[in-house]
């Protein structure tokens, strides 16, 4: 055992590498989400009927299919309809237009909750659309949905898991190529799992400590 | 517009409040209400509670849409593009002129996002449009006014209500507004903040600002008002000078209201 763990260990720069993809692919595919998620959210709480009509069913729609056939009809379905990516960008694309819906529901959420008071003062000020939203609305909905934006960061860290069956090269690819040329497959994938885990500790923590500055501004 | 042109010689009306309706669903909550402050006044609006008075002062500046009548801020319609007629004003147009009144709030309804000083600068910069130097500038000295510069850099959870209040007041009167409107600002205080707030809404009364206040402060609207307008059930019941008004008020309700208050 202790063997396959060092075989494992002959070769972490390419679990570094997985990890290193797997972190790019997570970071960049949450600030995407994140931020067509801010404009969705919008969307949905337009005083336009047809506007959150319509973004409530395409979120909806992004919600409910699952995220590995998502991956998949990006990669290999979306190439019929003349849309080729490569393995990257169809993995990134599916993480984000996955993300996009929960992060929209998620600030849609906190945003119903906020109290009505310091919305009245924005319009009472003079502020209204886009100047009201980004100025007085988003940062106090970001504020408070904090503990979900880091919940929704460590499941869409799992998900790049997935990305492996359209061969992109991320953490649980490269464990899994390590374990098939050497045979090693427990010690291969607790590394990745270590791995997952450390990801996911940082992120926690690093919620922590911003739910401590994000505390004295609600 | 000559002082003379508004009747009483005491100014022209900076705001005016035309037969004034609203309902929500049965409930009849302003029935027809009308008043007028000059420029330079302070007009004090008493009233049991649920009587109407904070959802006037919330259709002023549209918060609430009022179902029927009129409410001028100087030669604007507020909610209408013009005078006469019924197409709605946009967005755009209504924030204008919702940045020309200052509201200081029941609740305060500071920005918590923000500090002391943000707070206070945000609508000038970013409503108003004006550089930051000078907007920081006039926070400044509108928080030496209120007693809080030392406060500047603090989140409003960090204050008193009573701070909270002033910093309030600082944020409406930096917008350089052509009236104030005052939702019971005293209201959500404890007893011993209150005077602190009262005094600082007694020197802007006294320096001659334009005010529309909600309280139940008895003593600032006597000491302060130039006229006291008494709402009962949504309807104006009495409106009088102060002196007149606490003397003897003509109405039955007025003086039941009254001894409630003096009992004290």
């Amino acid at each position: 055992m202790i063997r396959d763990f060092s075989i494992v260990f002959e070769n972490v720069d390419r679990l570094l590498i997985g990890l290193m993809n797997t972190l790019v692919l997570s970071t960049s595919g949450l600030l995407l989400s994140l931020l067509i998620g801010i404009v969705f959210a919008a969307a949905l709480m337009a005083d336009n009927r047809f506007v959150v009509r319509l973004t409530r069913a395409l979120v909806d729609t992004m919600r409910c299919i699952p995220f590995l056939l998502l991956a998949y009809l990006v990669y290999y379905a979306l190439p019929s309809l003349g849309l080729n990516f490569n393995n990257w960008t169809s993995g990134l694309l599916a993480i984000v237009v996955y993300n996009a819906g929960y992060m929209a529901e998620i600030l849609r959420g906190v945003w119903a909750q906020l109290p009505r008071e310091s919305i009245d003062a924005g319009s009472a000020f003079g502020f209204y659309g886009w100047n009201l939203y980004l100025r007085i609305i988003l940062p106090q909905v970001v504020l408070a949905a904090i503990p979900m934006i880091g919940n929704q960061s460590i499941q869409v860290i799992k998900d790049t898991a997935f990305l492996m069956i359209i061969a992109v090269p991320e953490l649980t690819h490269a464990a899994s190529s390590i374990q098939s040329k050497y045979y090693v497959p427990f010690a291969a994938f607790i590394s990745a799992v270590a791995l997952y885990w450390a990801m996911c500790s940082v992120i926690e923590a690093g919620v922590r400590r911003v739910e401590r500055i994000a505390q004295v501004r609600r | 517009m000559t002082d003379a042109a508004d009747g009483d010689g005491d100014g022209p009306a900076t705001l005016r409040v035309l037969g004034l309706t609203k309902t929500f669903g049965d409930n009849i909550v302003l029935d027809g209400v009308s008043l007028s402050v000059n420029k330079g006044k302070t007009v004090c609006l008493l009233g049991p509670s649920g009587s109407g008075k904070s959802t006037l002062l919330r259709c002023v500046n549209w918060l609430e849409r009022p179902d029927q009548g009129a409410i001028f801020l100087g030669p604007t319609r507020v909610g209408f593009r013009n005078a006469g007629s019924r197409i709605p004003m946009t967005a755009r147009e209504l924030a204008q002129v919702r940045a020309r009144m200052g509201m200081v709030f029941q609740h305060f309804n500071l920005w918590p996002h923000l500090t002391v000083l943000e707070n206070i600068i945000e609508a000038p910069m970013h409503v108003l449009r004006r550089p930051r130097d000078k907007a920081v500038h006039t926070a400044e000295t509108l928080l030496k006014r209120v007693g809080l510069i030392e406060k500047r850099n603090d989140f409003p959870s960090r204050l008193s209500g009573g701070q909270k209040q002033r910093v309030g007041i600082a944020r409406a009167l930096a917008m350089e507004p052509e009236v104030l409107l005052f939702d019971e600002p005293t209201s959500a205080l404890d007893p011993e903040t209150v005077g602190e707030v009262i005094a600082v809404m007694r020197t802007l009364s006294t320096e001659g600002r334009t005010m529309l206040v909600v309280t139940h402060e008895m003593q600032f609207a006597r000491e302060t008002a130039d006229e006291i307008v008494f709402i009962d059930r949504g309807r104006i019941v009495e409106k009088s000078a102060p002196q007149l008004f606490f003397a003897c008020p003509h109405t039955e309700r007025a003086r039941q209201f009254l001894q409630r208050y003096s009992v004290r």
